[in-house]
C-alpha cells in the first residue's frame, strides 16, 4: 500500500494505482518492502559487537558469557535428540489402535502439556531422580544375594546424577510431550491410501510406517520440528534456576557481583536472539528447499 | 509359505470345489447404520475374471475390499485360495501378499522412485536380494509398457503411467489374485485405454481378477462372470453376454439403460 495516499482522500486516489506513480512513491513502495525488522536488529548487533571490541566492561561481561555457551549447546543438542526419539515413540503410541499404549502415550502428553515446564525441572530434578535412586537402591538390596551387598546399585546416591543430567532429562520429556503432538498430525496427514496400499502388498503394521509413512511424515513437519529447536535453545536458559552455569546462569553471576545488571543482561538477550535469528534463518531456508522440490508431493 | 499350507490343512474349504479362487459366505458389513453388503455369498473361480458393477453406494468396493481384511467384515466368512481369512495378523499378511490390489487414486508411494515402488515390498515381504527384486521389478514395468520411467518420482508421471505402475508394484508380489478398485475412475479419458490394455492383457494370461469398475466394454470383452449389486445385495450374476443382452432383473435393466445409453 502506498504511503502517498491516505484514505482521508479518497477522491485523490487514481484508478489504477500504478498509473500516475511519482517516483518518490514508487520509492517509497519499495523502501517499505525492506525487511526492517533485520535490519534493526543488525544495526544493535553491530552496535553491541562494537562495544564488545571496544569497551572493557563489555569485552568482561561476553568473556564471561562465553563460558556458558557450551553448556547452553550441549544442553540444547542432547535434550533435543532425546525429545526427537521419545516423541516419535509417543507420537507412534497416540496413533495406535491398540488401547493401552494410546492411553499411556495420551496420559504423558496431557500431562506434560498442562503443567509449566519450569514446574516440571524442579519436579523432576528434586522428585523424580530421587524416587528413581532409591528405587535403584531397593533394586541393589533385593539383589544383594546374587551380585552382593557392595553393588553399585545399592550405592548409588543422589549426587551421582549431577544437576545437568536432570535439567537435560527433564527438558527432553518436557519437550518430548510436544513432539509427540508433532509427529501425531504428520503421520494423520498421510493420506489412508498410503496405508492400505502398503498393507495391501502385505507388510505389516510396522514396516508400513517405517517405510512408508514416517519418512513422509517426517518431511512434512521438518519445519516444525525445525522451530521446536529454537524454543529448546531458548528454554535452555530455565537451567539456570537450578545453578547449571549456561549463559544464563553466568549472566545472572556476572551481574549481581558486578551491579552490571543494563550491560550484562542486554548482552545476554543479544546473544540469545543471534543464535535464534541464524537458526530461524535455517529452518526458513530448510522450508524452502522442502517446497520447491516436487517430490514427498500428493 | 509353510504356514499358509498348514491353514490350508486345518480350515477345510466350504466348496468342494478345487477350482474355486475365493470363496465368500454370508458377507455382511455394517458401517453404523448403513448395512454397506448385506448378506453376500460369492465363488470366484481359479483363473476367472469376475466384474462387479452396480449404481455407487451398492457395496462393490466394500466386498473387494473385505477380500484382503482391509475392511474387516462384521460377519460372515471368506477362504482366499483355501486359506480362511481370520483376524489373526499372520494369517491376513499371508493372504495379502497373495492377493494385488489397485487402488482407485493409484496410492504409489511419493516418496520413493518407480523402481523403489515396485521393489520395496519384495524385499521387504518376499525378502529377495537386491538383484532378484530389481530383475522382476524391470519385468514388470516393460510389462506394463513404462520401463524408461523407473528412475522418475511418481508425481512426473500422468494417471494412466501411475495406474500402471500400480498394477506393476501388485504383479511383482506374483499374486494369485488381482483386485481392482474401481482402477480408471480417477483417470482422464484418453488414458483410460492404456490402463485397460494392461488389465486385458493380464485377464488374458490366466489371472484371477476381481474388477470393480463402470467399464462396461472392459466387462464386456475380459469378464467370464458379471455381477450386479445394488443396495449392499447381489441383485444378478451371469455370463457378460447373457447379462448384457438379455438382464432377468429390472434394477439390471434400468441401470444397464443409464450407463450404456
Amino acid at each position: 500500500m502506498s504511503l502517498t495516499t491516505g484514505p482521508q482522500q479518497p477522491a485523490a486516489i487514481p484508478l489504477d494505482p500504478t498509473a500516475d506513480r511519482s517516483a518518490q512513491g514508487r520509492f517509497v513502495d519499495r523502501v517499505s518492502q525492506w525487511p526492517w525488522w533485520l535490519l534493526i536488529i543488525v544495526f544493535f548487533g553491530v552496535l553491541i559487537a562494537w562495544n564488545a571490541l571496544t569497551s572493557e566492561l563489555y569485552s568482561a561481561i561476553f568473556s564471561r558469557l562465553l563460558l556458558g555457551i557450551g553448556v547452553t549447546i550441549f544442553t540444547t543438542l542432547v535434550a533435543y535428540s532425546l525429545a526427537i526419539g521419545i516423541g516419535l515413540i509417543a507420537g507412534l503410541g497416540r496413533v495406535s489402535k491398540n488401547p493401552i499404549i494410546f492411553n499411556i502415550a495420551t496420559l504423558y502428553v496431557q500431562i506434560i502439556r498442562g503443567v509449566p515446564i519450569l514446574v516440571q525441572l524442579l519436579v523432576i530434578a528434586f522428585v523424580i531422580v530421587p524416587i528413581a535412586i532409591d528405587g535403584v537402591n531397593a533394586l541393589g538390596a533385593a539383589l544383594a544375594p546374587v551380585i552382593g551387598a557392595e553393588n553399585f546399585l545399592s550405592q548409588t546416591k543422589p549426587q551421582d546424577v549431577p544437576f545437568l543430567s536432570r535439567c537435560i532429562i527433564a527438558l527432553a520429556i518436557a519437550y518430548g510431550g510436544f513432539q509427540a503432538e508433532t509427529f501425531r498430525a504428520g503421520i494423520q496427514s498421510i493420506s489412508k491410501g498410503q496405508m492400505e496400499a502398503a498393507r495391501s502388498l502385505g507388510m505389516s503394521y510396522l514396516q508400513a510406517m517405517r517405510y512408508i509413512i514416517l519418512p513422509q511424515a517426517i518431511r512434512r513437519v521438518l519445519p516444525p520440528l525445525g522451530n521446536d529447536f529454537i524454543a529448546m535453545l531458548k528454554d535452555s536458559s530455565l537451567v539456570s534456576v537450578l545453578g547449571v552455569r549456561d549463559i544464563t546462569q553466568e549472566a545472572r553471576l556476572y551481574a549481581s557481583a558486578s551491579f552490571r545488571f543494563l550491560e550484562t543482561y542486554t548482552s545476554l538477550a543479544f546473544l540469545y536472539l543471534a543464535m535464534t535469528i541464524v537458526l530461524s534463518l535455517g529452518v526458513k531456508w530448510l522450508e524452502n528447499r522442502l517446497n520447491s522440490d516436487g517430490r514427498g508431493q500428493g | 509359505m509353510t504356514k499358509a499350507n498348514q491353514m490350508k490343512a486345518t480350515n477345510v474349504p466350504p466348496a468342494d470345489d478345487p477350482s474355486a479362487m475365493i470363496v465368500i459366505k454370508n458377507l455382511v458389513k455394517q458401517f453404523n447404520t448403513l448395512r454397506a453388503v448385506d448378506d453376500v455369498s460369492l465363488t470366484v473361480g481359479r483363473g476367472k475374471v469376475t466384474v462387479i458393477i452396480g449404481p455407487s453406494g451398492s457395496g462393490k468396493s466394500t466386498v473387494l475390499r473385505c477380500i484382503n481384511h482391509l475392511e474387516v467384515p462384521t460377519s460372515g466368512e471368506i477362504w482366499v485360495d483355501g486359506i480362511h481369512l481370520t483376524h489373526d495378523a499372520k494369517n491376513i499378511n499371508a493372504v495379502r501378499a497373495e492377493v494385488g490390489m489397485v487402488f482407485q487414486q493409484f496410492n504409489l508411494f511419493p516418496h520413493l522412485t518407480v523402481l523403489q515402488n515396485v521393489m520395496l515390498a519384495q524385499r521387504v515381504v518376499r525378502k529377495r536380494s537386491e538383484a532378484e527384486a530389481r530383475e522382476i521389478a524391470m519385468q514388470q514395468l516393460t510389462r506394463v509398457g513404462i520401463p524408461e520411467k523407473a528412475q522418475s518420482y511418481p508425481s512426473q508421471l500422468s494417471g494412466g503411467q501411475q495406474q500402471r505402475v500400480a498394477i506393476a508394484r501388485a504383479l511383482a508380489m506374483n499374486p494369485k489374485i488381482m483386485l481392482f478398485d474401481e482402477p480408471t475412475s480417477a483417470l482422464d479419458p484418453e488414458m483410460i485405454k492404456e490402463v485397460l490394455d494392461v488389465m486385458l492383457e493380464l485377464a488374458r494370461s490366466g489371472m484371477t481378477m476381481v474388477v470393480v469398475t463402470h467399464e462396461m466394454g472392459f466387462a464386456r470383452n475380459a469378464a467370464d462372470e458379471i455381477v450386479f449389486m445394488d443396495h449392499g445385495k447381489i441383485v444378478e450374476q451371469g455370463p457378460p453376454d447373457e447379462f448384457f443382452t438379455n438382464p432377468r432383473e429390472e434394477r439390471a435393466r434400468a441401470f444397464l439403460n443409464q450407463i450404456l445409453r
